[in-house]
């Protein structure tokens, strides 16, 4: 059969669906995986954005819509970072990737579908912040901002996305979520994705321009007018640059994975 | 006779001189071979042998270092190649938290034509099992869902790499019923093993390969042949590269104080062997049974490669 007869008589569509479906369905039956994407951001909204409301910077802005923006990005940049990085280094290390690599699957369609995964998960993380928001946090805004905001978010797990890929093919099955965890915090607080970058000390702030993660936190922010003014471009600029560095150590990490698997 | 299903008889899959070598190591050494249609070959070998290695080189998991691999004539490495082909490989796990028909649904929906759902659940014994998530099955139910993976997209070519490893003789026997159906129909099997028993069972042919090398090649009945002979065990002083070296001699081993070997003919290797000590004692000759033969079969050919070495 051709190549071309098989992409006839297959219904590629339904491929990357039930792919996507499928990778949904794994993770939302994974608590360690639901529980700690969705609730940390929600938890931590509750107590430093709905708890501590009085006690923001007075007058500057209204730390329940500011932390709306930063929490936000920090639960669509976990979703992302977990769900694809931990979830490929476990199938990788099991040898699930490779079984599916010996079947006639449309090479990029796992990747489709967990970034498919990423993408819902995001969107599932950005609503139930929103309500909570909305209402513990006591947050109004028009229906075009919250829209706007949303979307903002979750095209951002596009970026880190990517670089769950690159270490998924870098890090082992029981290393990854520790290689995780050890660069997301710090780069989430660095860039005051927890509290106001504004509250920082100088020296984080400055340190903050070289964080992926700060980017993707000021364009959130952009939305609500709550940014530091800096331009729109520069912040896409980086990310887009960290999203093609990431492929490219990704695709470094998937032909060292190709030379490896032997038995 | 049995049904065939390519009726020109070109191969469906091939090795040509293929040779993978991962760093300094050398899996697979030149390797030329080639599975025809309607046949159930046995690629049999200890562990480390490049069994393995010579599947994923057929399905196009890893890139020959010289040489090439084919499937249905074309090159493994595309998806298309693939169609026709199901693999049953060594992995540990598959996702935990899929049921097993949301499993079979996905991977049956690469394909084609997909065998009916229902059909792959009963060939792979998995009735009643289809709501159950992977997670929750036993060891045994784990190694027939990868049965059903394979079979689902109806192929005609099923590579099984060390499909009952670890299985209990009832299982085992459960797997080979699978296997010689797929046969009956004509399919061709292309199967893993490191026990004898299984390839001599299952296989119209046996490759006996060791070290990334072919040593033999041919019928069940022809490999048995070749390795069938003599175990001699006896207490020698002799030393035992001086034993292994004699004619006719295809392997020799220790066994505590007493050393052990296998031989073609038992009679001039025993003249031998008093010649050289006239203290030798505690002689015994009897039958090898088949997997000592498997392994006078593997030895003798790393023997004949260490005189070329010498020579």
């Amino acid at each position: 059969m051709s190549a071309q007869a098989l992409s006839q008589k297959r219904n590629l569509p339904r491929i990357y669906a039930l792919e996507a479906k499928y990778e949904f369905l794994k993770l939302l039956r994974l608590p360690a995986y639901v529980v700690p994407t969705l609730a940390f951001p929600l938890v931590f909204y509750l107590l430093f954005g709905v708890a501590m409301k009085h006690q923001g910077p007075r007058g500057t802005f209204d730390l329940p819509t500011y932390l709306l923006a930063t929490y936000g990005a920090f639960g669509v940049m976990n979703c992302a970072l977990f769900g694809l990085g931990v979830g490929l280094a476990v199938e990788r290390g099991q040898g699930w990737l490779l079984f599916k690599r010996a079947t006639p699957m449309p090479p990029l369609a796992p990747y489709a579908g967990k970034l498919a995964m990423c993408l819902l998960f995001g969107t599932i993380m950005v609503t139930l912040l929103f309500a909570l928001g909305a209402t513990a946090g006591g947050v109004h805004l028009p229906l075009s901002t919250w829209l706007s905001l949303a979307g903002v978010q979750v095209a951002g797990a596009v970026p880190f996305a990517a670089f769950g890929l690159a270490i998924g093919y870098w890090a082992g099955p029981n290393s990854a979520p520790a290689v995780i965890n050890l660069i997301s915090l710090p780069a989430a607080f660095g860039s005051g994705m927890w509290f106001p970058i504004q509250m920082m000390p100088r020296l984080v702030r400055n340190l903050a321009q070289f964080l992926p993660p700060y980017h993707y936190a000021q364009l959130s922010l952009r939305v609500l007018g709550l940014d530091r003014g800096e331009p729109a471009a520069r912040h896409v600029a980086v990310l887009v640059a960290f999203t093609a560095a990431s492929m490219v150590f990704a695709w470094f990490g998937y032909r060292r994975d190709e030379g490896k698997t032997f038995g | 006779m049995k049904p065939t299903i390519e009726s020109d008889g070109r191969p469906v899959a091939e090795l040509r001189q293929a040779v993978k070598r991962y760093g300094p190591v050398t899996a697979v050494a030149s390797i030329d071979f080639a599975v025809r249609p309607g046949e159930v070959v046995a690629l049999l070998g200890p562990n480390g042998a490049g069994k393995t290695t010579a599947v994923q080189l057929l399905l196009g998991l890893v890139r020959p270092s010289a040489g090439e691999a084919r499937l249905f004539g074309r090159d493994p490495r595309s998806p298309a190649a693939r169609v026709r082909a199901g693999a049953m490989l060594q992995i540990a796990k598959v996702p935990e938290t899929l049921k097993v028909k949301e499993h079979l649904h996905l991977i049956s929906s690469y394909y084609p034509q997909p065998l009916p759902e229902g059909e792959v659940i009963a060939a792979a014994g998995l009735a009643g099992l289809e709501d159950r998530l992977f997670g929750k099955l036993s060891g045994g139910q784990r190694q027939r869902v990868l049965f059903a993976l394979a079979l689902c997209g109806n192929p005609d070519l099923l590579f099984l790499d060390e499909p009952t490893v670890g299985l209990d003789v009832e299982s085992r026997r459960v797997f080979w019923g699978g296997i010689e159906e797929k046969a009956a129909q004509g399919r061709s099997v292309l199967l893993t093993t490191h026990y004898l028993e299984e390839a001599d069972a299952l296989a119209d042919r046996i490759v006996l390969i060791n070290r990334g090398r072919i040593v033999a090649e041919g019928t069940p009945a022809e490999i048995k042949a070749r390795a069938a002979g003599r175990k001699v065990r006896c207490r020698t002083a002799l030393r035992l590269e001086e034993v292994a070296a004699l004619t006719g001699v295809h392997g020799a081993r220790r066994d505590g104080e007493l050393t052990e070997l296998f031989v073609a003919d038992a009679e001039p290797v025993i003249r031998e062997l008093l010649r050289r000590d006239p203290g030798l004692a505690a002689l015994e000759v009897r039958g090898a049974d088949l997997e000592e033969a498997f392994l006078a079969l593997t030895g003798a050919k790393e023997k004949e490669e260490k005189e070329e070495v010498a020579a």
